[in-house]
């Protein structure tokens, strides 16, 4: 049974259908890459998933249950994790507050046991920030930043951990080492990523979808994708050409 | 806030409040009085400060949490001819019954709104004590007697006009405060308050419902500033509409701001320092307040976090 599964899901923003009808089904245990042309809707879908904004119709199930109206902290509290685009950590906390804060939530909810700062010190350990602990956010550098913002939604205890563009602005060295995270990740937990850098998305991803104008445009395995005609087109084309 | 040991923090909190304990036996008399005043409203600059620092939530209608434990405590021994404590508890329980209200209604706005709606609250319900006059005494207030405020345990009985009474009162209810904030802001609750203030959209993707933890916020912020008004009017013997006016809204965001927002003894700092320079200042000219404009333009221009904000930027790191 899929983890996760929408049902003719839209977005329109005015007159702009930003999500069109997408029917989508995630399996447990899979990192799944979505790609396509900027504007083609990507982050309003995962938007659509983790709540942050309302469907205009459509459904979304997660693991069974209808959560197409659930608020966002709920959907959280589920299991729905997700991790922003452009890095939102707390500025002005330090790193150690700011994988507090999703620790003590999951210790609230029951999903995880025991000290907040067991907890803490082992999310920053597995992104490689326990040194960093006392470090006002603000103050890391941005491959640090977005690494302490995987730190928070893997402390979240996701069962679906929702990553936009993750590597955006990471030097390649950066880049290597995320790689091995989301591996590290998905033993645990089903990976949704959108992700821009095709290397990353071709070794990383179980199951490629291709959106493109709000619709998904193709779905299938990294070989399958790379040797669809229509995708060149609409996407692949551009970079390759 | 860096990592500070609990045992430095909780040692330079307590080392406060056995000064001020010390204070008694050393101030004037005048001194003295004017201290045990300055304490029960810095426990109305510290509820504003849970609130405004804390989860960066301004209110321009305090003055309403302030008078409700003024008149909840003020009319109930007046009128009902309760003792001291019921009294007490009644004021506390009218500003935590007033915050919920308040609290549900406001909080479905933010920012600006929220500074307007929580004013218009207040103003409502200052012009209803001016309405019910024959009742709360209006703009006259009412003086509470002397025997009214006299607390009976057994065979020992506290007056609370005696000048040490009164002040070692004030310190107590002080005293229980800080010590309640700093508890709150240095636990699991006052992280996701200080999240909120950061950043609420993230601090709700992390699984956090915002708006209950405001309620809540807002709740424990008019609970402990109808503290601070149930005090006075026991303390003092005297409440007013004026208690109720804008001007009781807009002197704990002054405080605050003065001593510094989100720290837990800027209330004290800037209560303290607001009281003196009016106080000194008013012995020399009927300009005073000129003076004391003069001093604020300086404190901000120098110490825009406040005294106590800015301490900890330069070099107390470790402040709560």
């Amino acid at each position: 049974m899929p983890l996760l599964t929408t049902k003719d899901l839209s977005r329109r923003f005015g007159g702009l259908r930003a999500v069109d009808g997408v029917d989508f089904a995630l399996m447990p245990g899979e990192i799944r890459a979505i790609i396509g042309p900027n504007g083609a809707g990507k982050t309003t879908f995962v938007s659509l998933l983790s709540g942050r904004i309302q469907p205009s119709s459509g459904m979304i199930v997660f693991d069974g249950a209808d959560i197409t109206t659930m608020p966002a902290y709920k959907r959280v509290r589920l299991g729905v994790a997700y991790t922003f685009q452009i890095t939102s950590v707390f500025a002005n906390l330090t790193a150690y507050d700011n994988v507090a804060l999703p620790v003590q939530r999951t210790l609230t909810d029951g999903r995880s046991k025991g000290q907040v700062r067991s907890g803490v010190m082992a999310a920053l350990e597995r992104t490689g920030l326990a040194d960093r602990a006392g470090t006002p956010a603000g103050q890391l550098s941005y491959g640090h930043q977005r690494l302490l913002e995987v730190a928070m939604g893997l402390a979240l205890r996701p069962r679906l951990l929702i990553l936009d563009e993750p590597t955006q602005g990471l030097a390649d060295s950066e880049i290597d080492n995320f790689v091995l995270l989301v591996r590290e990740i998905a033993k645990h937990a089903t990976v949704l990523l959108i992700e821009h850098n095709m290397p990353v998305v071709m070794q990383l991803a179980d199951r490629i979808t291709v959106f493109n104008s709000g619709k998904i445009l193709a779905e299938g395995t990294p070989e399958q994708i790379r040797t669809n005609a229509e995708v060149q087109d609409a996407y692949l084309g551009a970079t390759h050409g | 806030m860096k990592d500070a040991s609990p045992a430095k923090t909780y040692a330079l909190h307590l080392g406060v409040i056995a000064l001020l304990f010390a204070l008694n036996f050393v101030l004037p008399d005048y001194h003295q009085g004017l201290f045990a005043r300055i304490m029960a409203l810095a426990v109305f600059a510290m509820g504003y400060n849970l609130l405004f620092g804390y989860v960066g939530l301004l209110s321009l209608g305090h003055a309403m949490f302030f008078s409700a434990g003024l008149y909840g405590a003020g009319l109930t021994v007046y009128h009902l001819g309760w003792g001291v404590p019921e009294a007490f508890v009644a004021g506390v329980a009218c500003g935590a019954l007033f915050a919920l209200a308040i609290g549900l209604l406001a909080l479905r706005t933010s920012g600006v709104a929220f500074m307007i709606v929580t004013m218009m609250f207040a103003q409502v319900f200052y012009l209803l004590i001016l309405y019910f006059a024959a009742w709360t005494g209006g703009d006259q207030g009412l003086v509470i007697q002397q025997s009214s405020r006299i607390i009976t345990i057994g065979g020992a009985s506290l007056d609370l006009t005696n000048p040490t009474v009164r002040y070692m009162s004030a310190l107590a209810l002080f005293s229980v405060v800080l010590l309640i904030t700093l508890a709150v802001v240095r636990s699991r609750f006052g992280r996701v308050l200080v999240a909120i203030r950061e950043n609420e959209e993230r601090t709700k993707m992390l699984g956090y419902d915002t708006v209950a933890n405001k309620l809540a916020a807002v709740i424990a912020s008019g609970a402990i500033c109808a503290a601070s008004g149930a005090a006075y009017a026991l303390l003092f013997g005297y409440i007013g509409s004026s208690f109720a006016s804008v001007q009781y809204s807009i002197l704990p965001l002054l405080w605050v701001l003065l001593g510094g927002a989100a720290t837990i003894l800027g209330p004290l700092i800037g209560t303290l320092f607001m009281y003196y320079v009016t106080d000194i200042t008013s012995g020399f000219t009927s300009a005073y307040l000129l003076i004391v404009g003069v001093a604020l333009i300086l404190l901000v221009l120098f110490f825009p976090k406040g005294v106590l904000g800015s301490v900890r930027q330069r070099w107390l790191g470790w402040l709560p």
